[in-house]
This record gives structure tokens, sequence and C-alpha cells, in this order.
């Protein structure tokens, strides 16, 4: 298998395991930029994932083919919804932002299969028909040499994730509302001496993470595993987070980690047929993603600064 | 303080919630509460059940074939489903098996069965515990007095289903998808790879694990890479692991309808997860399924203990010539389909009268030869 066969392989498959990393990643960028740690992404893509299935199902033969895009929609929303509980908890009520996630997550798991038994009477969806598939983009997969690589045998997906990824960066660091939800996260109080409403700010911020945590979730059910049951989302969630860390709370960082994540485990897959690695046992193979992350994390990324008063609570007047 | 007591409500509504799910399995909490005391009354009728493993019984393989057989039996018995009839407890995580066993045993069930493996060290716990239950182990060995152990020649089946692909594929390669490396899983490969070595000696079988039977992305790598270096058939033996498989099949067909991308399922007939449509005409990546009968086993096991015969103790094999495994109704779109089923016609006649014995590991396969 020559060189060109091996990255014809691993880069659409990266880009594919990547991106719902990549958007719930930048979910807990927003989230955590604003002060309020978000250890329940993994939930949020729960139901996301669950919300996305029991929406395509249910509409694919009226709405046809854009039916995974607006399902989408309905999964970022639902999403939202569902972070509410932990703005609510965590912002308002001052409840340990760990803890209040961590209930989110268990929350998640239980109401979706909860809801899956109710709506089906079994333990798991059909399969969907109308998913993300394969696509080559126009014009571009013609291009010699990067076409190919790029743009051919990929799906949509990947290239949303990206633009988003870039929007996100964009928002946070261009603009004036990235600006004052980095100062929420960073210095509360000189924030709210400026006029800020922190308690505004971080609800956006956890209400945004929600969102990207619900697309992250419908875009991995609905491109990979074609139906929700208790093993859609398993750990995923807590991937994202370990990449919104190695990316130091920075959009473009986080999606390099997620890339990153991406490639280290479609390596595993093909590393049997690659010449120099078809000599070592599958397990090493397989096990070598998380050392690669361990090994990212505590030797090339160097100390990873969580913005100041995170996990904080903003208490109005106190000191 | 109103906050306060608000945020304590707040987290009774977060825990109601989780318990709420973790109910989800065992969908009659509230009718069991009705139910204890009629325990006399089912003295006579003989109550079967059984554990899944965390595929759930409608995972359309393992357990859904299992949960089939018990409720073929259920009926012909005249049972109901629930407490007092056939019943199921499914498993969210490993660490449920011990507990699922232990319930059902302690609510009088005379023969549970536990599907999987994975299971071999719980059912191996709780009989030991609860001597005076009756335990079905599919898939595994437990030597106890009050257990029954059911194996399957998987190797048979997945032999019938190598004889399809050997005759099917065109650019002679072919892959398998393994799930874990385990016995069982092994006696899919070996007889897999004989069965192609039978029909089609040229073919090279590119073999993969996946480490894992819930990793749909896995699946969907590893059949991606299988397909793209010219593999056209490719067989799993990963429960839903698999769904990658089909999922990258139905993909690739979809882009590019003229060309070979079959998939073979595995335990249950998967013909439903290959349904893809192409500019309004329907097609199916499934070539065939290599049927592993829990449905038979379980029914056949049940029927034995409601006689009076559970073999305990023993373990029972169940083949070709049990009806225990089998294979598929070829696709009709294959365009040899009618080789196929004579081919395997011809093979299956042969393992039945004990002419042909399939190789159960890779040592045996390195000897066998089909003639």
């Amino acid at each position: 298998m020559g060189l060109m066969d091996i990255l014809l392989i691993i880069i659409p498959s990266t880009l594919l395991w990547a991106s719902p990393l990549i958007l719930t990643a930048l979910g807990g960028i927003f989230s955590e930029r604003s002060g309020v740690i978000n250890i329940g992404l993994e939930g949020l893509m729960v139901i996301g994932a669950f919300s996305a299935i029991v929406f395509n199902l249910s509409t694919a033969s009226v709405l046809g083919n854009w039916t995974p895009w607006v399902a989408l929609l309905v999964a970022a929303l639902a999403g939202a919804l569902f972070s509410g509980i932990h703005a609510v908890a965590s912002i308002t009520f001052r409840a340990d932002h760990t803890v209040s996630g961590v209930a989110i997550n268990l929350l998640a798991v239980g109401v979706t299969l909860f809801l899956v038994k109710l709506i089906y009477d079994k333990g798991q969806t059909d399969i969907i028909q109308k998913g993300f598939s394969k696509i080559d983009v126009p014009i571009l997969s013609d291009i010699p040499f990067i076409g190919p690589l790029f743009f051919s045998n990929t799906y949509w997906t990947s290239y949303f994730a990206i633009a988003v990824a870039i929007i996100a960066w964009f928002v946070v660091f261009k603009t004036p509302f990235g600006l004052r939800l980095r100062s929420t996260g960073e210095h509360p109080m000189a924030a709210d001496t400026m006029g800020i409403n922190v308690t505004k700010m971080r609800y956006i911020g956890v209400l945004l993470s929600g969102a990207l945590g619900g697309l992250g979730g419908a875009v991995y059910a609905q491109s990979i595993s074609s139906d929700f049951s208790h093993a859609t989302i398993s750990g995923q969630g807590f991937m994202a987070l370990a990449a919104m860390i190695f990316g130091k709370w920075h959009p473009l960082g986080a999606m390099g980690a997620a890339i990153f994540f991406g490639f280290a485990q479609s390596l595993s897959i093909i590393g049997n047929s690659l010449p120099f690695l078809e000599n070592v046992p599958n397990v090493y193979l397989l096990i070598a993603p998380y050392i690669l992350t361990i090994l990212a994390l505590t030797g090339f990324i160097g100390r990873a600064d969580a913005p100041k008063s995170i996990g904080t609570h903003y208490i109005k007047g106190s000191r | 303080m109103k906050k306060r007591k608000f945020g304590l409500t707040m987290s009774f509504l977060l825990a109601a919630g989780t318990i709420l799910g973790a109910c989800g399995g065992g969908d009659n909490e509230a009718e069991k509460e009705g139910t204890t005391d009629t325990g006399e009354q089912t003295e006579e009728t003989f109550k079967v059940a059984m554990v899944t493993d965390v595929g759930g019984i409608d995972d359309k393989s393992f357990n859904q074939s299992a949960w089939k057989g018990i409720q073929e039996f259920g009926e012909a018995n005249g049972l109901e489903k629930g407490q007092d009839g056939y019943n199921y407890l499914q498993s969210q995580s490993d660490a449920d098996y011990t507990t699922n066993l232990n319930s059902l045993a302690r609510q009088d069930f005379d023969l549970i069965f536990g599907i999987g493996f994975m299971m071999q060290e719980s059912i191996n716990e709780i009989a030991g515990q609860q001597t005076e239950a009756h335990f079905g182990m599919v898939d595994a060995v437990v030597e106890k007095e009050n257990v029954a152990s059911i194996l399957f020649k998987e190797q048979e089946a997945s032999f019938l289903a190598g004889v399809a692909a050997g005759l099917t594929t065109e650019s002679n390669k072919i892959g398998f998808i393994g799930g874990m490396q385990s016995d069982v899983i092994e006696r899919f490969e070996a007889g897999f790879q004989a069965g192609v070595k039978a029909v089609n000696p040229d073919a090279t079988i590119d073999v993969q694990y996946a480490e894992a039977f819930d990793k749909a992305e896995i699946g969907q790598s590893i059949a991606s890479r299988m397909y793209s270096s010219g593999v056209d058939v490719v067989f799993h033996a990963a429960g839903a692991t698999g769904n990658g498989l089909f999922k990258e099949a139905r993909d690739l067909k979809a882009k590019d309808p003229s060309k070979n991308y079959w998939a073979i399922g595995v335990d249950s007939d998967q013909v439903a997860e290959g349904v893809v449509e192409i500019d309004g005409t329907e097609h199916n990546i499934i070539l065939t399924s290599a049927l592993k009968r829990v449905d038979v086993a379980v029914n056949d096991l049940s029927t034995k203990a409601k006689e009076g015969n559970f073999p305990g103790g023993e373990t029972t094999v169940y083949g070709l010539a049990e009806d225990g495994v089998g294979l598929a109704e070829i696709n009709d779109a294959v365009t040899v389909k009618a080789d196929i089923e004579t081919k395997v016609q011809e093979y299956s006649d042969k393992i039945k009268s004990g002419d042909l014995v399939v190789p159960g590991t890779l040592e045996e396969l390195e000897t066998f030869s089909a003639e």
C-alpha cells in the first residue's frame, strides 16, 4: 500500500472522527471562558444524539434529504435547553460546577434511555435512513493531489465543524461580545465594574456550550452510529473536554487537538497495513491514541492555563 | 433561604431523574409489588427469564435472537410476559450482570439464561449462591450442577458464509472484522477462512479485530480501510461494532451504485440493516448472514427443563445438524446466486453427515483441507 493510499484512508476518517469532538470542545470553551466549568459535555452530547435521531426517524419522510440538517438545529436547541439546568444550578443557585456537571451527565443518559423505552418500547432506536453520507465536494475534489485527499469520500459535517471553529475563534477573540465573555471568566468583579452583566454573560456561555454539545452529539449519531442506544455516546464528551484543555481553551487549538485525537485513532486502525508497523501487535496500536494523548498533554504543550475565575461564583458586592 | 430550598428541590429532581433512568431496563417495578402474593399460584407454571448483555433485546443480533426463543417458548406454553411468565432484564454495563441474575433468581424463575460469554463469571458466582435456581449459560461453559451450558458450532455457519463470500468476490479480496479475540470469535474466523479457501483458494482474507463490541466508529474505519484496499466482501462478528461496517458499505454504495460493496451479517438475519435507497430504487448491501439460532437453543433447553430433563452440569453443542446454526437467504442481486446456493447445499450436506469437519480454531485451520 503506497503512501497516497494510506493518506486517502487516514485523512477522511480522521476528519470524520474529529468533527463531533471539535464541536463539543468549542461548546466547552464558551462555557469555561465565561467562568463556568462544564464537565457535563458528555451529557449534552447524549441529549443532542438522542433528539437528532428521534427527530430524524419521525420526519425523514417529510423533509427528505434535508432531515439531518434540520435535526442538527433541533439537537442544538435541545442541548441548549438541557444545559439551562446546569446554568440555573451553577450560576443562579451557586451550586458546585463540577457536581452539577456530573449530575447533567447522569441525568442525560437516564432520561434519554427512559424516553427511548417509552417511545419505541425497546432499548435502542432503529437505524436512520437519511444520515450524513459520503460526498465528493464539487469542483474542489478535481484539484490534483489535494482534491482526492481532502475533498473526496468525506462528509459535509467535517467542513461544518471546521467552519464553526473558525467562527468561534472570531467571536471569542475579535468581537466585543467575546471580550466581555472572557472578562467574566478572568475577573468578574472588574467586568461588573465596567457595566457588564456577569450573570447574563455566564448564562449565554453555558447555553452556547449546550447548543454546541448538542450539535456534536447529533453529528456523531447521524454520521457514525446511525442509531441511538446507551453506547452511542461513550466517552466522546470527555475526549472533547481533553481536547479543550489540550487546545488551551482556544477554539483553533481545540480544533487541532480534536483532529490530532482523530488522527491517532485512525492510525491505530490502519497501522496494520503500514509497512513499518505491520509487525507491531494489534493491542499496542489500539492503546496508542491514549498514550499519545498523555504524552501530548504532559510534554508538548507546557502549562495549560485555565481562565482565572473558572469554577468560582460571582456574588455582587462581596470582596 | 428560599434559594437554598430551591437548590435542594433541584438536586432531588436530578437524583430522581437518574434513578428513573435505571428503571428503564426492568420496566415493571410497580407491577412487582402487586404480584408477590400470588407466589403459590405460580408453583405449577414454569417461568423462564434471561439477562441480556449490554446489547439489549433489540440488538438485531444475539440478545434479540435469545429473546425471540424465550417469547416463542412462552407463547407455546401459554405464559404471559412479566413476573409470572417470561421476562428479561437488560444490563447497562458489565457490572449489572450479577445484580440482574440475582434479582431474577429471587423472583423464583425456574430457568434463567445468561446471554454471552461475558456473563460466565457472574453465572458462576450466582449459581453457587442460588443453588435452587437453574441457569442456562449461552456461549460459554460453567461447570456447576445447576447450570446447563450451550455452545454453538459457529464455524459451520461462518464456513457457509465463507463459501458465499468466496464465490461472490470479484477482486479475490475478502475482509473479516472480529469483535474481541475470544474462543467464540475465533471459531467464526477459522470457519470463515476455511469456507473461503474451500471454494476460492486464490482469495486473500484481511482479518482485523476491533477489540470492542459496541464501537461503531472503529467498525466504520476498519471497513473503510478494507473497502478502499479493494476488498469487496466483508464479514463481521463484532456485534454493534458491525453497524459501522454497514454504514460504510451503505455510504459507498450510495456514492457509486455500479460497484459492489457486500457485507455479511452475523447471528440473526441482518438484511434490514443493509437497505440503501438510491434515486428511488432500493438496493441492499447485505450478501447474507451467518445465523446463530440462539432462539432454537434457548427454546429447546427451556422445553427440556420444563419436562424435567434439565441437563445440569452438561454442555450442549448446537450445530448445523441440530438447526442451531445456518445461513440466511442470499441477496437476489448477486449474479452467481444459483451457484452459491448449490455449493452451500452441497457443503451443508457434507457437514451434517459428518464427512466434513469444519475447523474451530486457527490451529486446526492450518491443517484443514476441504477434500
